[in-house]
């Protein structure tokens, strides 16, 4: 009766573990966090795997020291096992263990703090695009202080080259997450956050909040668009000519409760995103520096 | 008149849903006041359960109330995965589900856990430490009663007035009045305030309970290792339940009188309560499992016939994890911008934290090692624990890698890791702990096939449920999204995943199946120690009579109850006659009862801002403080005779 249960028991198991199996290891383009477009997310992805190796050890270790202990001391009839009601330490095994645990923790915090330090820092070399984000009741403003161009839910980007995005909010807080280019950032009313990711090949990523702000929060979708840099130049002018200038009337438009469609504006109010360096934390003062540069540029 | 009623009963109180529960409330509450008149027990109730103070029946409220709070948050939680078992449902619109996902997790974290831990605590702490009651009777059932209330006012917001719709975290700015009117929200912040104040006051109840009403020979290193957990449970209460208080009362300050802490005007800054939510958060997750790891220690030894392995280095972790949760809020958003060094070290204690909590899950195997594992259902349940949790701390760490957490931040695999480690350990915890004492809180044991059916269909299908959502994590699904489109491979993972949700919702309903069932049927426990255990609440008869102990035992060793019976000295259960002395009792008081309503009655006040119905309540809080205190006659005496006669009907008098 009872070795006839823990064989059934065992069974369940082993079919969790490969329906468990199939669901996760499935390499699906679906699986956005696998397929990482960029240089951030490859960084992000490599922890996700080193972690995940190392968790994956331990939970195989507990998985089979627990299957043993139950089938070999079950309480059964003529169970031979070795019957000790007394054995309540073993100084060796726990300081085992403890290393063990010690060494593994030590194993994923050395790359977790080299990337958390390495992901602050914009790589030199080109100078990155900036794009002022501000996230309003479900919907994405997009403005690019260099071009003085403005967007709704939609972005292009050059590929290849380092894009800062600078987050805000005039509205409840949310996340701004492309997960094939990299981790999200929070939007928060008074604060302006940095995130840097980049697309190191042409392609359409999509984006979204992570962060509930609303009743409409689901539809705060966008595309990110990367394509060359010439290409990049040249949609810029597409949409300095044939969109019309946003006014502080269409942003307050933008401020209402609901959703909108994408759209394009050949130039924004600087008044629309806020004048402050609060919360950012970027390594290397970058931000003032670039700040400077384009706020004494000349604004239409 | 009509403006009160549309107050009362805003739109969204008036859709189908809404006036089904409502019509279902009011038959229920008919039937019930026509049971209570019909059999004339409104003084029984009066007398033995709402006035009293004994912490056996108070644990039984407690859970009650616990398995109430789990039908509605479950529910809650199969309207969900009804919604999200296709893409593009329109079963529920987005209102109705941010209400629901609000209420789920708001009443399984403050409504369901803690009274359930709260039970467990009442239902055993005292009978294992030898003590008869807590340390401040009158006080436990005001913390008691205050939840009741705070539970009831919770969850009428459904049908009078309205939800609260921002999440169990409730981040302003979405939750001031620019972006959130109505008085869902008030309903939040003031039963979360007023079952706050009962949970803090259990917290110092328990932590004298325990320091200072233990058996004679019971050191702090011979105590069963659920009152070490309990122990240190308490003193985390104590320290991370007035963060939230703060914060729940400044967002209150501002919806209710016009400041702007939070808000996105005059300076208000909305991540201040971030920080200090968290700060009670991050605790309070240890708060929900501690008890756990002390249930399984005590599970696991007793159905292993032998004694816990590592007991010192277990009473270290504990102590260890609850340092160290204090030191790991900021994980909760290391995507607010902090900075890399602040990262790096919330990141570290994080993992940090994974080391004793590791340490405990190969104690328990080594626990069973070398024993012989029993398998009823309480065992199942710490079996199950086991290889669940693991997983569930595994993705832990991987969430508190801080940059793995960029992209984990807020999605399904998120939402699957907090399951994994809030079912897989506390429920499972506190399934194990329900399963393992009822036979001592009732007089009978829960029907052990049906409980294995409850248990396999439950813990299949939390597998099956929680799965798909890491893998959803990966695709990029974030959490509290009401709905879907295709395109995004989505669909499949969320499909299992429902379908395992009602896998355990048909487990929860064979488990009230099996408790009426066996409340008629169940096998009796007439011995008192029905599973061979080995702590002091297993020398009591079941269940224990009011005084508990009739004599006070002495301990001299860990698992007394198991050394007595190995030593043969079981017989100092039985007491010569002449021996007997009276016992000093605490006596029922009607206070904790209507300190609970005047509570209410002021929080109603508060929530729809009729200011003299809440000086009414605060007038009533005041008073009743006052008239507890001067009320000097609050013990009574069990007359020796009595307790002979107790005593010799259960069988434990010599000779």
């Amino acid at each position: 009766m009872a070795p006839k249960r823990s064989k059934r028991a065992f069974r369940y198991l082993s079919l969790m573990a490969l329906a468990v199996g199939l669901l996760v290891s499935g390499c699906g383009q679906q699986y956005v966090l696998l397929h990482p477009a960029g240089p951030v997310a490859a960084s992000e992805l490599g922890l996700i795997y080193i972690s995940g190796a190392a968790m994956l050890f331990m939970v195989l270790l507990v998985w089979v020291l627990f299957g043993i202990v139950i089938v070999r001391f079950r309480d059964k009839p003529g169970n031979k096992a070795p019957y000790r009601p007394l054995w309540d330490h073993n100084r060796k095994l726990e300081l085992f263990w403890l290393a063990l645990s010690f060494l593994i923790v030590i194993i994923i915090s050395v790359p977790t703090v080299q990337k958390t330090y390495a992901l602050d820092k914009i790589p030199s070399g080109t100078d990155p695009i900036v794009i002022d984000v501000t996230s309003l009741d479900y919907k994405w403003l997009f403005e690019y202080p260099q071009q003085h161009i403005a967007t709704v839910n939609y972005i292009d980007i050059p590929s290849g080259v380092p894009v800062l995005f600078e987050l805000t909010a005039n509205s409840p807080m949310n996340t701004f997450w492309v997960p094939q280019l990299g981790g999200m950032e929070y939007t928060m009313p008074g604060e302006v956050l940095p995130l840097w990711l980049e697309a190191s090949h042409p392609g359409v990523y999509w984006g979204r909040s992570g962060q509930f702000s609303g009743s409409g929060f689901v539809h705060m979708t966008f595309n990110v668009k990367a394509v060359p840099m010439a290409q990049f130049q040249q949609w810029v002018q597409t949409v300095r000519q044939t969109a019309s200038p946003m006014t502080l009337a269409d942003y307050h438009q933008l401020l209402q409760h609901n959703w909108i469609s994408p759209r394009s504006y050949s130039s924004y109010p600087a008044s629309t995103f806020p004048n402050t360096t609060h919360g950012f934390t970027l390594e290397g003062g970058m931000y003032m520096q670039m700040k400077n540069m384009y706020m004494n540029m000349p604004s239409n | 008149m009509s403006s009160l009623l549309a107050q009362l009963f805003p739109p969204e109180t008036t859709r189908g849903m809404e006036l089904s529960a409502d019509v279902l409330i009011v038959l229920t509450s008919a039937a019930i006041i026509y049971v209570l008149t019909r059999y004339h027990k409104w003084g029984h109730l009066w007398r033995e359960w709402l006035t009293t103070v004994d912490h056996k029946k108070i644990g039984i409220m407690y859970l009650i109330a616990a398995i109430t709070m789990l039908f509605r948050g479950g529910v809650d939680a199969l309207l969900m995965r009804g919604q999200l078992a296709v893409p593009n449902n329109h079963f529920l619109g987005p209102l109705h589900y941010d209400e629901i996902f609000t209420t789920h997790g708001t009443i399984m974290i403050f409504f369901m856990s803690m009274p359930f831990i709260f039970a467990m605590f009442n239902l055993a702490i005292p009978l294992m430490i030898g003590a008869r009651d807590v340390a401040f009777p009158r006080l436990n059932a005001i913390s008691f009663w205050l939840f009741a209330f705070a539970a009831f006012m919770f969850n009428i917001s459904f049908v009078v007035g309205g939800s609260p719709n921002a999440g169990w975290t409730s981040y302003p700015p979405l939750t001031e009045l620019a972006f959130n009117p109505g008085v869902g929200q008030n309903y939040y912040l003031l039963a979360i305030q007023i079952s706050g104040i009962g949970s803090i006051a259990t917290g110092v109840n328990f932590l004298v309970t325990i320091l200072k009403m233990r058996a004679p020979g019971m050191t702090l290193m011979r105590m069963p290792m659920f009152v070490w957990t309990s122990l240190v449970t308490s003193a985390l209460i104590l320290f991370a339940f007035p963060p939230l208080t703060v914060a729940l009362a400044m967002t209150m300050l501002d919806r209710l009188f016009g400041t702007d802490f939070f808000t996105i005007t005059h300076g208000g800054m909305p991540m201040m309560y971030v920080n200090l939510f968290w700060l009670f958060g991050h605790p309070e997750v240890y708060i929900l499992i501690l008890p756990s790891f002390g249930i399984f220690s005590e599970v696991v030894a007793t159905f292993s016939r032998k004694r816990l392995f590592g007991y010192s280095t277990m009473v270290w972790s504990v102590i260890t994890i609850t340092l160290l949760s204090y030191g790991t809020w900021v994980h909760h958003f290391f995507t607010m911008g902090a900075g890399p060094g602040v990262n790096v070290f919330f990141g570290i204690s994080t993992m940090l934290i994974a080391i004793p909590t590791g340490i405990k899950i190969f104690n328990w195997i080594f626990t069973m090692w070398g024993g012989r594992v029993r398998t009823p259902v309480a065992m199942l349940w710490a079996l199950a624990f086991i290889p669940t949790f693991v997983v569930g701390g595994a993705t832990g760490v991987m969430l508190g890698a801080v940059v793995g957490d960029y992209q984990f931040h807020n999605s399904y695999f998120l939402i699957a890791h907090f399951h994994n480690v809030l079912i897989g350990g506390t429920v499972f915890g506190l399934l194990a702990g329900m399963y393992y004492w009822w036979p001592k809180t009732f007089g009978f044991k829960l029907d052990e096939r049906q409980g294995r059916w409850f248990f396999w269909l439950f813990f299949i299908g939390f597998w099956i449920t929680f799965m798909p959502q890491y893998a959803l994590g990966f695709m990029g699904m974030t959490r509290r999204m009401y709905t879907y489109t295709t395109g995004y491979g989505w669909s499949l993972p969320n499909l299992v995943s429902t379908i395992g949700a009602f896998m355990m919702g048909a487990g929860f309903v064979v488990f009230v199946y099996s408790i009426v069932y066996s409340y008629k049927h169940g096998e009796r426990d007439l011995t008192g120690d029905p599973w061979d255990g080995r702590t002091l609440e297993w020398s009591l008869p079941s269940p224990p009579p009011a005084y508990n102990f009739a004599r006070i035992p002495v301990v001299s060793d860990r698992d007394a109850w198991w050394e007595m019976k190995q030593h043969n000295q079981t017989n100092v259960v039985q007491l010569n006659p002449n021996d007997i002395q009276p016992i000093e009792m605490p006596k029922s008081s009607s206070i904790p009862f209507l300190m609970g309503l005047a509570f209410f009655v002021g929080g109603i006040g508060m929530v729809f801002e009729w200011w003299w119905v809440a000086i009414l309540g605060a007038l009533g809080v005041v008073a009743l403080l006052i008239i507890g205190s001067f009320d000097y006659n609050d013990h009574e005496e069990i007359h020796a005779e009595t307790i002979r006669h107790t005593e010799a009907s259960l069988g434990r008098l010599q000779g």
